[in-house]
């Protein structure tokens, strides 16, 4: 059955994505549908988007030639990321002004690992490798969306990010492997990040009760992406000799991770827009789309 | 010799390290994506002239004190407007093509065919550049920003090649600010492009 | 102005729809388009299109059935089986 051929009828709209349908963007979608994936599509355009600006802090900063162009290549690919998602939600009929107008006055939101500083080179590894890494196990999940534009322009954004987990192990493999103080700032970056980077999958709902899960705009649940995460991950961290700072966390013998409960309050917090950086990343985005609307207004006209 | 590729690398390479800044905040996430491979081209092309020199191109690029660095004044210029920035494009694109042309007719091929190459990429660059001052022309913004930066171009070319320059876009030839000292700007991207090197002592990698 | 945009991969590949971009014109859909699907070497060539010159295609009537024009219109299974078993009575 073609979507085209579902009855305007949310039930058996439900049925049919439940049962693996994808749908096209001229389909007929049900209202809440479309708001659902209004959000969380848009949320996913506004993360790649602030997702720059804390590693392109260091784009001015980088150390060698080969990483600087790396380093700046992957910024670019989450500024194309940003182009591509938004173009989809345009398509929904949210316009990309109203998007990022939306993200600016904080109603829509981003992700909470980029709510945060980059105090160190250590950061542009670890974020690279294991916020990527976190990042590309959502999006491969994201595949099998029920909206077949978005599932599409995934394959790219995947393929892309596969890259950055490259340029991020790799960052991280000169480090451990240089100096003792090189090996400390890689730890202590870690240290920093592990407790976003556990929280970054969401709180463990059950997947029957997500409504992104329900609609099969999310093909998994949070904490199957976790668990995912933590099994590919864990065991490459290790390797190198470093230490997750969490000493609760173990594989148990059924193959599941056990680790001490993520801070969901501080979660929550970091996303309605209470990070240490939100405020000064917002403030930063709005400059320079406000410093640059002549130019646009110019392309329009 | 020495002295003109080394000049050519870091201008390349200073424009570049400048440009790379807009990565994540132009006007448009289209030209964010497409403003970011220039900046990273003039950097490869910094690189490739580079190895010409030397057998480390990270030591040339990074390990010299300022006033080693051979770059012309208006590559140095933070330019985060808009105008600035395609200004600063576009006329640098015209005097590089001036340069680079003169160097594909060298004596040495290896100077000749890399200049070759560079041209290759450049004429994508030249096309954008051309293609945003079209646009931009009779903005006021984009007018004054060209004003500002004329005396600058023209610094970049030896003097003997800048009445070509000035034919080409069409603006009458004024006093040049020349390469051979730096504004205060060179200094403060040096700070910060050599800071994470400078970190660490010997024997650390990156 | 939406430019629909179909990327060609390698040699003797179709071209396929990649995504959208919005630019004024097609100078600067090209200069954009170039690097936001090609930059990593990914397409050897590029089809860009203005969205509002796609006329589409996405109904059919078929209301009596013409099976014929379709795979599923030959069942030849159980005459074959019988073509095949009269043959060999023949030659046995």
């Amino acid at each position: 059955m073609a979507a085209a051929e579902i009855s305007r009828d949310e039930q058996a709209f439900l049925e049919y994505v439940q049962g693996g349908g994808q749908v096209e963007t001229t389909d007929w979608l049900p209202d809440d549908y479309r708001a659902k994936l209004v959000k969380f599509i848009e949320m996913h355009g506004n993360s790649e988007l602030m997702g720059v600006l804390p590693e392109r802090e260091w784009i001015l900063r980088a150390p060698t030639l080969q990483r600087k162009l790396a380093l700046t290549a992957k910024v670019q690919d989450e500024v194309g990321h940003a182009q591509l998602i938004y173009r989809v939600v345009e398509d929904l009929g949210k316009p990309r002004e109203q998007c990022l107008a939306d993200l600016i006055s904080g109603t829509s939101k981003f992700h909470n690992v980029f709510h945060y500083p980059t105090k160190t080179w250590g950061d542009v590894g670890v974020i690279a490798w294991l916020v990527d890494a976190a990042a590309i196990i959502s999006q491969k999940a994201l595949l099998k969306c029920s909206y077949a534009p978005y599932a599409r322009i995934m394959k790219k954004i995947c393929w892309e990010e596969s890259f950055h987990i490259l340029h991020g192990r790799d960052v991280i493999l000169a480090m451990v492997t240089g100096t003792p103080a090189q090996f400390e700032l890689v730890q202590e970056a870690l240290d920093r990040w592990w407790g976003p980077l556990m929280q970054f999958h969401g709180n463990p709902i059950p997947a029957d009760e997500d409504p992104m899960f329900t609609w099969r705009i999310k093909s998994q649940g949070n904490e199957e992406a976790r668990q995912q995460f933590l099994d590919g991950y864990v065991p490459q961290i290790l390797e190198l000799g470093l230490t997750v700072p969490d000493p609760k966390l173990r594989k148990r013998e059924d193959g599941v991770w056990e680790y001490t409960e993520p801070d969901w309050a501080e979660l929550k917090s970091v996303v309605t827009g209470h990070g240490p950086r939100t405020a000064d990343r917002l403030a930063f985005r709005a400059r320079y789309l406000e410093q640059e609307q002549w130019v646009r207004d110019a392309l329009a006209a | 010799m020495n002295e003109l590729l080394l000049s050519l690398a870091d201008d390349e390479l200073v424009i570049g390290w400048r440009d790379s800044e807009w990565t994540g905040i132009a006007p448009m996430l289209e030209e964010d994506v497409a403003f970011s491979s220039i900046a990273q081209n003039e950097i490869g092309h910094a690189r490739a002239l580079y190895e010409l020199l030397t057998d480390d191109p990270d030591a040339l690029a990074f390990d010299r004190q300022l006033d080693a660095y051979r770059c012309a004044p208006l590559v140095e210029l933070r330019l985060l407007d808009w105008a600035h920035a395609i200004a600063r494009r576009w006329l640098y694109e015209v005097a590089d093509e001036i340069r680079i042309s003169a160097l594909m007719a060298h004596d040495d091929p290896a100077i000749a065919g890399l200049a070759a190459k560079i041209n290759r990429e450049e004429a994508y660059h030249r096309m954008h550049a051309e293609m945003w001052r079209e646009r931009l022309q009779d903005a006021p913004q984009f007018r004054a920003a060209v004003d500002d930066l004329w005396p600058y171009a023209l610094g970049v070319l030896p003097a003997k090649q800048r009445e070509s320059l000035a034919a080409r876009v069409g603006r009458d030839e004024v006093a040049a600010i020349e390469r051979g000292t730096h504004t205060a700007e060179l200094a403060e991207l040096w700070n910060e492009m050599t800071m994470v090197r400078r970190s660490a002592p010997a024997g650390a990698q990156w | 102005m939406i430019w629909e945009i179909f990327r060609r991969d390698r040699a003797g590949q179709p071209f396929e729809h990649a995504g959208s971009i919005e630019a004024p014109d097609a100078e600067f859909a090209d200069a954009w388009a170039r690097e936001q699907y090609g930059r990593r070497g990914e397409s050897i060539a590029l089809w860009l299109v203005p969205r509002d010159a796609v006329h589409v295609v996405s109904d059919w009537a078929d209301e009596f059935d013409l099976k014929y024009r379709r795979v599923d219109g030959y069942s030849i299974k159980a005459r074959l089986k019988e073509a095949r078993e009269r043959a060999s009575v023949k030659s046995g």
